[in-house]
């Protein structure tokens, strides 16, 4: 096995555990001493930094969740000076506002370093030619593991997203080895390939995939290693936590978690007692060093569970399984996050259509696909089949400038689209992984 | 059944969104004296399809063909409806009834009655249908 | 007056040529590694060690944007992939793109670079960058990210789209210099104004990628209350950043200690005098993964004869034209070659076509008119529309920009015995 960085990686379970403790503890005093928000948290919640005494003292400590992040955008949170600040990175919200994260040079590095050993434990290195076809930008995915594979010195081609037959031809072309992209993407590649008498087993040197942003299954990559003659790998990371960071390692067994990077607790939802090892909860993650957004027991949203023994691969850092689902509305569409609630928010800010809407959603080859349906407004009612062609492009435009994602828009008559009493069911998804 | 002597020649022709071009399709028909009975403009992006019912298609045709114009056939049926109120309903419900999707339609009222001009999927089956519930279709013969 | 490297920005006579002989030297060694140039210099008569002096770079022939479409795609790389860190590639003049490498001390010169630039106009780690210019395998995107984060400023990659949100980003990050294309530059402007918000912590514009003037300057600086610089570069040469405003912000200083820069008469190669137009000529002195020997940009520009007061090297003139039929639309190069290649793979369309370039609401729009093809009409709209739409999509994917397609009656375009006069450019000098 070759690691990154074999002391870290290899290190016995008692010490990372007492390193995690360390960082914990110190981590606790910075803030409570230096964030508003976590003193007026840590206050108001009766705990106090000398209460941390052991490990197993982190819950008592209070979660924070996506909807902290908002409610004090862009930086409120921010615990490091404006010139400390290297980067800034936004993600969706669940309604108008994004949410922002800050990064200083630490935190790229360290994001950066999660990246270098998690791609090693790929078997990615030197000499391999890594295509990068997440999107670049504001998300995390692109330039996240940009750098990762920059530092581990792979010659990094930064394809970013769309243009399938471009990538394809990169590809062949530039001789690519590793591929970093969404499941649901590699697959359309790959059946982009075969209407264009392409076969990526025989015909291309690609014989790693660094793949996740959204759920897959393992079925899915059985066809994928199978088809492509591939190893597939899964990815995970938030652009809270930092980016992606974590990757299963060559065993394909669960997703090293870092744990000086990273104290991962898996709690039952309704009662936030931790769940056994094996047993499915909710991730909560703790990430131990950053600074400019510190984040401290982040409901993650992701349903999994935790593994604690150590991995043939012979690394230390516990492991978590493949995601089984989320716990709220969220959908992930081709890798973006979307949230119903984004949805309507922004259609009550066009005046030519109602606030009615439904969402289907399906895969079409591999891709997913969004439909929006929404009602028209009888005043915006028109003669001209361009009139409506124009309100159905402006309600699309609209929509993928709030979701960063495309979608297809249906005009549906007024008063046609179902009504709710209770909880509003907008969302049909058809997709089947 | 044979359903060819119902199913109408429809001349189809490409024009860029522009003035003058109806003129000048108008115009090559009309130098032709090739008579035009029915008629309507589809628009899209940047450029229509001028649909149009003619009582010498083939010749039509060819005028339009020979000026540069692209042109085309599209196979159309032609359907009497009573012109009172509830007329198109008829037409409208029998065709739902058989599941037969109108693709397009355009409508012009003659001296006897209303005739509808029916884009379908399925030709064979509207045709079937209506004779079948009653009603009368105009045969190609009687548009030249 | 702050300097990123006092010692090289004010390099000057016989240091900055000695520096410049010996990387000259080095280059035409480096490109010794590469096939093409060992078969050039032979079939020139040129031997290496023939090169000795800076003058000497005149022994050499010139390298074209065709001969590294030859080599597509690693040709012209003098060094094993391994030592490859980066790869970008850039539109070719037909089908396949223009391929450039990095190694990982390319890139630090890269940013090196930038770094000069932005620190030249008096940037810091106290400012917050909004880099709004793509991503990806574009050279404008990672080439000011590296350069800005090197400087230790707040990156904000935003790359291009989404104007609504830019402007938010603006406001609420407290956004000090905004990197893009002038044309976007002055749409982010109205949307701005229409949002109501006059951008107030803007201080600093850095706009390149396309030509602008010095007219729209103006009407940028007092819209966006920036003081705004010109910028030039080529993927070829590393990317964006090669050549830049000082705050006199009268022509742009090429960095010589990197760059040996030479203006030649595009016809008879003959090489000019300061204050004579021509094009440029530039040979890379420090680049390790694809050295380029008197590459011709295409680009017209002139050598300044007058000092300038900050007391740095020779500038160029800013650039306006071109030796060839390119033309950037939002920043992105095209060649109507490659329209013409792109077409010819879409059935139900002809060859010809006819490219009208506008500025609507001072963004590029460039609408193209193709002939459909008579013996795919069908005579249903929708068919019509799903060819209108195919057409899009395929230039989408060869050029990738956005471009407005009009379907035309067969034989209706022009036809050209001679050379084809294919684009009419209606977008004027300003605005």
């Amino acid at each position: 096995m070759i690691a990154w960085d074999p002391n870290m990686e290899l290190m016995p379970e008692a010490e990372l555990k007492r390193m995690q403790f360390k960082l914990l503890k110190t981590l606790v005093y910075r803030l409570y001493s230096f964030s508003n928000f976590y003193h007026d948290r840590m206050v108001a919640h009766g705990v106090h930094p000398d209460d941390i005494n052991r490990l197993e003292d982190v819950v008592k400590l209070p979660y924070m969740v996506k909807s902290d992040l908002r409610d004090n955008y862009p930086d409120k949170i921010f615990t490091a000076e404006p010139e400390e600040l290297v980067r800034y990175h936004v993600s969706s919200g669940t309604t108008g506002k994004p949410t922002v994260v800050g990064y200083t040079k630490n935190d790229l590095d360290n994001w950066t370093e999660s990246l270098a050993r998690a791609l090693t434990s790929c078997g990615v290195g030197r000499g391999d030619v890594v295509q990068v076809a997440y999107g670049y930008g504001l998300f995390t995915g692109g330039l996240g593991l940009h750098y990762g594979a920059e530092r581990i010195g792979a010659s990094v081609v930064p394809a970013s997203v769309g243009n399938t037959e471009r990538q394809l031809e990169l590809i062949l072309d530039l001789r690519v080895t590793a591929i970093c992209c969404t499941p649901s993407y590699l697959m359309h590649i790959g059946e982009t390939a075969k209407k264009m008498g392409i076969s990526i087993k025989d015909d291309t040197r690609l014989k790693t995939a660094i793949l996740g942003a959204e759920p897959w299954s393992d079925q899915m990559r059985d066809r994928i290693e199978e088809e492509m003659g591939i190893k597939a790998y899964n990815i995970y990371g938030t652009s809270e936590l930092s980016g992606p960071m974590f990757t299963e390692c060559t065993e394909q067994d669960g997703f090293h978690m870092w744990s000086d990077l990273a104290l991962v607790e898996i709690i039952d939802r309704d009662t936030g007692q931790p769940v056994p090892d094996g047993e499915q909860g909710e991730m909560v993650v703790t990430i131990l060093q950053k600074e400019a957004l510190p984040i401290i027991r982040y409901r993650t949203g992701d349903i999994t569970s935790i593994d604690h023994s150590l991995c043939a691969c012979g690394r230390t850092h516990p492991r978590i399984a493949r995601l089984a689902g989320r716990v709220d509305d969220m959908l992930i569409i081709r890798g973006i996050n979307v949230f119903p609630s984004q949805v309507e928010h922004t259609l009550l800010s066009i005046p030519e259509v109602s606030g009615h809407f439904m969402i289907e959603v399906n895969r079409v080859g591999a891709l997913d696909n969004m439909l929006v349906k929404v009602e028209l407004n009888p005043e915006a009612f028109s003669d001209k089949i361009n009139d409506i062609l124009d309100i159905r492009r402006k309600v699309g435009h609209t929509l993928k400038n709030m979701l960063n994602v495309s979608v297809d828009v249906e005009i549906s008559e007024p008063g046609s689209l179902p009504r709710f009493e209770g909880k509003a069911k907008r969302v049909i998804d058809r997709r089947v992984l | 059944m044979d359903t060819t002597q119902y199913t109408i020649k429809q001349i189809s022709v490409f024009s860029e969104n522009k003035p003058g071009r109806l003129a000048a399709i108008a115009g090559a028909l009309q130098a032709e004296k090739i008579n035009i009975l029915a008629f309507s403009i589809a628009e899209a992006n940047g450029f229509g399809v001028v649909r149009a019912l003619v009582d010498k298609p083939e010749a039509a045709y060819e005028k339009l063909n020979a000026m540069g114009f692209m042109v085309s056939f599209t196979d159309v049926i032609a359907v009497k409806m009573r012109d009172v109120p509830g007329g198109l309903f008829e037409m409208a419900s029998i065709l739902s009834e058989a599941e037969i999707n109108i693709e397009y339609s355009y409508a012009y009222s003659g001296r006897e009655a209303a005739v509808l001009i029916l884009r379908v999927d399925r030709v064979d089956a509207a045709v079937e249908q209506i004779l079948a519930r009653g009603g009368t279709l105009l045969s190609a013969d009687e548009f030249s | 007056m702050k300097y990123w490297n006092m010692e090289m920005e004010n390099l000057k006579g016989d240091a900055l040529h000695a520096l410049q002989a010996k990387r000259l030297r080095w280059t035409v060694k480096q490109a010794g590694n590469v096939a093409f140039y060992r078969r050039m210099l032979q079939e020139a008569g040129v031997r290496p060690e023939d090169i000795k002096t800076v003058d000497d770079v005149q022994k050499l022939p010139f390298t074209r944007k065709t001969d590294l479409q030859g080599g597509y795609p690693f040709g012209f790389f003098a060094v094993p992939m391994k030592e490859v860190v980066r790869i970008h590639t850039t539109s070719g003049t037909t089908g396949k793109p223009t391929v450039v490498g990095y190694t990982r001390q390319d890139l630090d010169n890269w940013s090196e670079l930038i770094a000069r630039n932005l620190t030249m106009i008096g940037l810091s780690d106290e400012d917050v960058f909004q880099n709004a210019v793509n991503y990806g395998l574009f050279t404008g995107g990672l080439g000011f990210h590296y350069g800005a984060e090197k400087v230790g400023m707040t990156v904000v990659p935003s790359a291009t789209g989404n104007t609504r949100r830019q402007i938010e980003m603006i406001d609420d990050f407290g956004v000090t210099a905004l990197h893009c294309t002038p044309s976007y530059a002055m749409h982010i402007a109205e949307v701005a104004e229409k949002a109501g918000t006059t951008l107030p912590t803007l201080k600093t514009g850095i706009f390149g990628a396309e030509p602008w003037s010095d007219n729209m300057r103006r009407v940028l600086e007092g819209k966006l209350g920036v003081t705004a610089y010109d910028s030039y570069g080529m993927s070829e040469m590393y990317g964006p950043g090669a050549a830049f405003e000082c705050p006199e912000r009268n022509g742009l200083h090429i960095w010589h200690d990197m760059y040996l820069a030479e203006i030649i008469d595009p016809k008879t190669g003959e090489v000019l005098e300061p204050g004579e137009r021509g094009e440029l000529v530039v040979t890379p002195l420090v680049k390790e993964a694809m050295p380029l020997l008197r590459y011709r940009t295409g680009d017209i520009t002139m050598f300044l004869e007058e000092e300038c007061p900050c007391g740095r090297g020779m500038k160029i003139a800013r650039l306006h034209g071109r030796s060839d039929d390119m033309l950037v639309i939002r920043g992105i190069n095209v060649f109507p070659s490659q329209i013409e290649h792109v077409l010819r793979s879409v059935p139900e369309v002809g060859d010809e076509f006819l490219v009208y370039v506008d500025r609507v609401n001072h963004l590029d729009e460039m609408t193209i008119e193709v002939e459909m093809n008579r013996s795919a009409f069908s005579g249903e709209l929708e068919d019509l529309t799903r060819t209108q739409n195919r057409v899009v999509a395929a230039l989408k994917d060869a050029l990738n920009l956005r471009t407005r397609v009009q379907l035309v009656e067969p034989d209706s375009l022009p036809r050209y015995e001679g050379k084809a006069e294919r684009v009419i450019d209606r977008r004027g000098d300003v605005l």
